[in-house]
């Protein structure tokens, strides 16, 4: 059985659609598993060797990996989830409430887009937290934290964000709790220390430029979702694109 | 990263941190007998962490469906109104301090104080291993500064119920506490009375009536942060030296700052305090 699939394996090795894709044999030589890094642009994040200690999962805890595995589970799923959301205050509930009864796997879908933003906040904070107390952000290695407190800022918002966009009471009031705290901001919210004597009212201050208006209606919506769906995601990934290379360019900071 | 330290050396500069960086890097003991290939080693453990990760996703998504309430209305308000879990250790900090301190400059505070974390820690030890004997502070204060975060979550998420009254468990979560005979008052008035200072203001500034009492809340709020200041530098000489002069001022900055913070709920919670410092355009 074994020897069949090998001889299988060894045949479609051999086909030309098979090495216009790969450009190589299939990774069980020394020569293949370095050329496999070379030429597949996922794996290619990687080099070709490790130290033996970047393998210690009490060092690392995967957390960071795990944070991009949620943030690409959260893009796959985000992606489904537009297809029947119209992010209109007159429909956006019902198409929530749809996915949950006539749309097949609707409800499977929004609950592990849920669970993977819980679990991408929560992974965060975890890879921050072990990469302060393994001391990797010390030279050379300065920037990549700041790049992963960006990352941190940017889950954060996103989470929130995506938190009004089912339009149900949690998600109304939730936002409106956040945007009372804009509107305290500091010389640009209405009703922060210095906002008023600055000529700040609720018609051009913080929280107007965030809400699009005075209250969480339907520009807020349309605002959120654009932020949500478009303008996050690809800050993101640029910042996360930015912080895997460092990391390569740095190199590794766990032990031998 | 190995592999290319040794060959582009020769082509990048002489000196200078870029230099000393490669040529330590390429000294190190990276050969082979140190290393092991990707592929297989860390590819495979990166595909069981990715399918267990799945895995428990799927699960909790099925025992948990994604929660859907009410339709959004603007005439009736949850009580109480919970903001997502990570941001309830800010809602918590409401009961505290003014929404521009809990929900602006404290957030502020902690992401710029991220973001200083690699460039006011000078100390070589502890990079790339878990140690708490050689960087006890840095440990310390970050401990210290994580612990409040989740010690404030934990509550906004367990113990908070109508009116962001406190509940235990075995509360009942429907019924309203009843309202608190406390009545909360300003340090400042507090010490009017105590001190018998008087009522009258030293100067008028505009809307602000400045009065003795004002004052010395003032001298104590800046005496915080000149205690804090003072006391390290001249009892802990060596930890300041080490700094530098502005390291040590944006380290002592925020950690004061951070202190702050327990500081003011203790004063709430032990001494019914509502503000330490109050002028008219903010209150602390």
């Amino acid at each position: 059985m074994l020897k069949l699939l090998q001889k299988i394996r060894s045949i479609v090795n051999q086909t030309q659609v098979f090495k216009s894709i790969f450009r190589h044999g299939y990774p069980d030589t020394d020569a293949n598993r370095a050329l496999v890094m070379f030429s597949n642009v996922i794996l290619h994040l990687h080099p070709v060797r490790v130290r033996r200690g970047a393998l210690k999962i009490k060092f690392t805890w995967c957390l960071g990996g795990l944070t991009f595995l949620f943030f690409i589970l959260l893009a796959i799923t985000g992606v489904i989830l537009m297809f029947y959301y119209v992010p209109d205050t007159r429909r956006a509930y019902n198409d929530i409430r749809d996915l949950g009864t006539v749309i097949y796997f609707g409800s499977l879908f929004r609950a592990v887009h849920r669970w993977s933003a819980h679990a991408m906040v929560f992974s965060v904070w975890m890879h921050m937290t072990r990469v302060f107390m393994t001391g990797s952000y010390k030279p050379p290695r300065e920037f990549n934290w700041v790049v992963g407190v960006i990352l941190l800022v940017t889950t954060l918002v996103l989470s929130w964000t995506g938190y009004l966009l089912p339009w149900d009471q949690l998600a109304l009031w939730a936002v409106t709790v956040g945007s009372k705290m804009a509107e305290a901001t500091p010389f640009v919210g209405a009703a922060g220390p210095f906002g008023p004597e600055l000529g700040r009212n609720s018609g051009n201050d913080m929280a107007f430029a965030l809400l699009g208006g005075t209250v969480v209606g339907q520009s807020a919506l349309l605002r959120f979702y654009v932020l949500h769906c478009l303008a996050l995601p690809l800050i993101t990934a640029l910042f996360i694109a930015v912080h895997f290379w460092r990391i390569r360019k740095d190199g590794f900071s766990g032990p031998l | 990263m190995s592999e290319n330290a040794s060959e582009s050396s020769k082509s990048l500069p002489k000196q200078g941190k870029l230099a000393d960086l490669i040529k330590k890097t390429a000294s190190e003991k990276i050969g082979p007998e140190n290393t092991v290939l990707v592929w297989p080693n860390l590819v495979y453990l990166e595909l069981i962490a990715i399918m267990v990760a799945v895995a428990t996703i799927l699960f909790l998504s099925l025992v948990s469906p994604a929660p859907l309430e009410e339709l959004a209305s603007a005439d009736t308000t949850p009580n109480p109104t919970k903001a997502p879990w990570y941001f309830l250790g800010l809602q918590e900090l409401l009961v505290y301090f003014d929404p521009w301190l809990a929900g602006m400059v404290l957030p502020t505070f902690i992401i710029i104080g991220l973001v200083l974390i690699p460039y006011v820690d000078p100390s070589p030890l502890g990079k790339g291993y878990y140690t708490f004997k050689e960087r006890k502070f840095s440990m310390l204060g970050f401990g210290f500064g994580l612990a409040l975060w989740w010690v404030l979550i934990l509550i906004g998420v367990f113990f908070r119920g109508l009116d962001w009254s406190w509940y235990w468990p075995w509360d009942d979560p429907h019924v309203h506490q009843p309202a608190g005979a406390v009545k909360l008052v300003d340090l400042e008035i507090l010490l009017q009375d105590f001190l018998g200072l008087n009522e009258a203001p030293l100067v008028t500034l505009g809307r602000y009536a400045v009065t003795m009492s004002n004052l010395l809340t003032w001298a104590m709020f800046l005496g915080f942060y000149a205690v804090g200041f003072t006391v390290p530098f001249l009892f802990f000489r060596e930890f300041y030296r080490k700094l530098g002069f502005v390291r040590y001022n944006l380290v002592m900055f925020f950690f004061i700052s951070m202190m702050g913070v327990p500081m003011k709920i203790f004063l709430r919670l032990l001494a019914d305090i509502k503000y330490v410092l109050v002028t008219p355009w903010f209150k602390i």
